[in-house]
């Protein structure tokens, strides 16, 4: 499998506050990758600043960021124009924002296609009704002529998927897309990704905070806390023997049918995720660690503890149980 | 444990006229439709379904912010139609799900938390003084938050004010609506530890609606499963969990992602025909989704069934 998207040292920074601190991943293809965290961490302006949609106050800096083999950090507005939308997809949370509610639904759809390749609208609708049945849109015909709102939530980002497969993309990158949708729309949803992925071989970066979506449908997670990856690897290794106390913390909170007694409390992780201003030195999570010692206050390293699983964390929980 | 259960529901409906277009007929909307149940002081009835299925609009009507088209809530064995906004208000409060649109910006948190005591108009000020900053710590905020405004907190902060202003008049039942999808997992463990505890030292009852089953396991004694403004099922928790009967219950449990890898993703079998309210199909309401549909379940309403004590059950299979 090669690499389709290579993130080295990522930095995101609007005035004072840093969103993203050296983040670092890979994405390969036919692989989905998930960052997960909560809100605040950093994950979603990570795929904004990889796609440089950024606000305007927003500063990207990057040692690398390396899209099928070429460094798009130093492309023009027009050279991201040529690729996004193309070669590198995305979906969003909210279909019904996504799509604008003024035009048909056919149109958005046949416009991405005949943006970027040179093909007659009939072409372009022929593509669009194969790619919507595909997605499993019935009547696709009819579909064309709806407007968005004639369409129900899971009906909508199965439409703004077929739309983001419309020039074969490489990558696709997926912020929440099952959110805004009901548990039985979700299910299907990610399935209908895990299946494209296999087909197509696409590579997948698909950004959420429910750790129920990462365990089901990832190759590889990055877990993000306060614009750092603090712990990265492969799914079953980083649920089997998550290093860092925060992932610890996280899943633990994940009510599981059957796992908590009645009357049990949750795990929970007291406090809440602190705002990173320049000059802030050492790990970002002691205020909320119940293994915080001085040393927390100094750079974090990052420790390889197995095969492609990473950690930053003075005091990681190792494979025994016991802390290093 | 009385005699008389605190909440009561008789065949309790609500209808919505939706207009359908500039030459179309007037709809009707059937959001809740003919519900019935009791419930225990001190017991947790966990409401589950789809958006749409009315659950929201029955969480209304029990709060009486809601009128209904028939039927009748019983608070502690007064119908609730019978009480004015003061008395109803010391009895049921409300926890909605978006701690940022609930609470006024403009006031500080201790008025926010206060106003249920200042509207009844019955207390001296240094008593709703005393009573909210009991309030405030019992939530787990500081008094110097009180003097804050809503913006200035963060979203766990917020949904614990929302707690203590339910709380403040010392209600016998609280409608927790979605009280915490709109937080981070680490958030919502604490806010649902705290209501644990609160229901506990307090003795209260709570209605908790929630689209996350995993959830509703975990703090519910008994759930309620909805389907277009009907109740499916309806049984103990652990043995809704354990079995669960209805067809659409059972798609509901297989849907739930828990942290687990290797399991993959469900085959939730319900097909692409969502569900719409302002057009109900005949016969069982579920049956054009239904894996297990029988020909009469087309067209014949299914019947209310008992399968053991605490189980109610609205489905033609046995």
């Amino acid at each position: 499998m090669s690499a389709i998207l290579e993130v080295e040292g990522l930095a995101v920074r609007f005035g004072p506050t840093q969103a993203v601190r050296h983040a670092h991943f890979t994405v390969h293809q036919g692989e989905t990758h998930c960052i997960v965290g909560e809100s605040g961490c950093g994950k979603s302006v990570t795929s904004l600043a990889i796609m440089n949609l950024l606000a305007r106050n927003g500063h990207r800096h990057a040692q690398k960021i390396i899209f099928a083999g070429e460094d798009i950090q130093a492309y023009s507005d027009r050279q991201m124009e040529e690729i996004r939308g193309n070669r590198m997809a995305m979906i969003f949370q909210e279909p019904m924002t996504s799509l604008n509610p003024s035009y048909t639904i056919g149109s958005q759809l046949t416009e991405v296609l005949r943006r970027h390749r040179n093909v007659s609208q009939a072409e372009a609708e022929a593509r669009a009704m194969a790619l919507m049945a595909r997605v499993g849109i019935t009547a696709p015909a009819m579909r064309l002529r709806q407007y968005p709102h004639q369409l129900s939530g899971g009906l909508r980002q199965r439409v703004m998927i077929a739309m983001a497969l419309m020039c074969e993309p490489e990558l696709l990158i997926a912020d929440e897309p099952t959110t805004a949708l009901d548990v039985t729309v979700q299910a299907q949803i990610l399935r209908l990704l895990a299946e494209l992925k296999q087909e197509l071989g696409l590579g997948i970066l698909l950004i959420t905070h429910d750790l129920g979506i990462v365990a089901r449908v990832a190759d590889h997670v990055s877990v993000m806390y306060a614009g750092e990856v603090i712990e990265s690897g492969r799914t079953a290794d980083l649920f089997a023997r998550p290093a860092h106390p925060y992932t610890r913390g996280l899943i633990d909170c994940v009510p599981v049918p059957g796992k908590i007694k009645a009357g049990e409390p949750l795990g929970s992780i007291p406090g809440t995720v602190p705002v990173m201003k320049e000059g802030f030195q050492g790990c970002a999570f002691r205020f909320r660690c119940a293994s915080a010692t001085d040393a927390c206050t100094q750079d974090v390293p990052r420790h390889e503890i197995g095969a492609q699983h990473h950690v930053l964390c003075h005091h990681p929980v190792t494979d025994k149980g016991s802390r290093a | 444990m009385s005699t008389t259960p605190i909440l009561s529901v008789s065949h309790l409906s609500c209808q919505f006229k939706s207009q359908g277009g500039l030459f179309q007929p007037t709809r009707l909307l059937r959001a809740v439709d003919d519900i019935s149940f009791t419930l225990e002081e001190g017991r947790v009835l966990g409401i589950v379904g789809e958006s749409g299925c009315g659950k929201t609009t029955l969480a209304r009507m029990i709060l009486g912010l809601q009128k209904p088209s028939s039927g009748e809530v019983f608070v502690q064995g007064a119908p609730l139609s019978s009480l004015d906004r003061r008395a109803r208000a010391r009895l049921i409060q409300p926890v909605f799900q978006d701690p940022f649109s609930s609470l006024n910006p403009k006031q500080t948190i201790k008025d926010i938390i206060s106003l249920p005591l200042r509207a009844q108009g019955t207390f001296e000020p240094h008593e709703i003084e005393r009573r909210t900053a009991a309030l405030l710590e019992r939530v787990g905020l500081s008094l110097e938050q009180g003097l804050r405004v809503p913006s200035e907190l963060s979203g766990g902060q917020r949904q614990r004010v929302a707690i203590a202003r339910a709380l403040i008049l010392e209600p016998r039942i609280v409608i927790c609506d979605e009280p915490t999808s709109a937080l981070d997992v680490s958030v919502q463990a604490q806010i649902l530890n705290l209501l644990d505890e609160l229901r506990r030292d307090l003795k209260l009852t709570y209605v908790f609606i929630s689209h996350n089953l995993a959830v509703v396991e975990h703090v519910a004694s008994e759930v309620m499963v909805m389907y277009l403004g009907r109740m499916v099922e309806r049984n103990q928790t652990a043995d809704l969990f354990k079995t669960p009967r209805h067809p659409y219950t059972q798609a509901l449990l297989a849907s739930v992602l828990t942290p687990e890898p290797g399991l993959g993703l469900p085959d939730v079998g319900l097909g692409d025909i969502m569900p719409d309210p302002a057009h109900l199909p005949t016969g069982c309401r579920f049956h054009p989704r239904c894996l297990k549909a029988l020909p009469q379940c087309a067209t014949q309403e299914p019947p209310l069934r008992k399968p053991t004590d605490h189980a109610v059950l609205e489905c033609h299979l046995t």
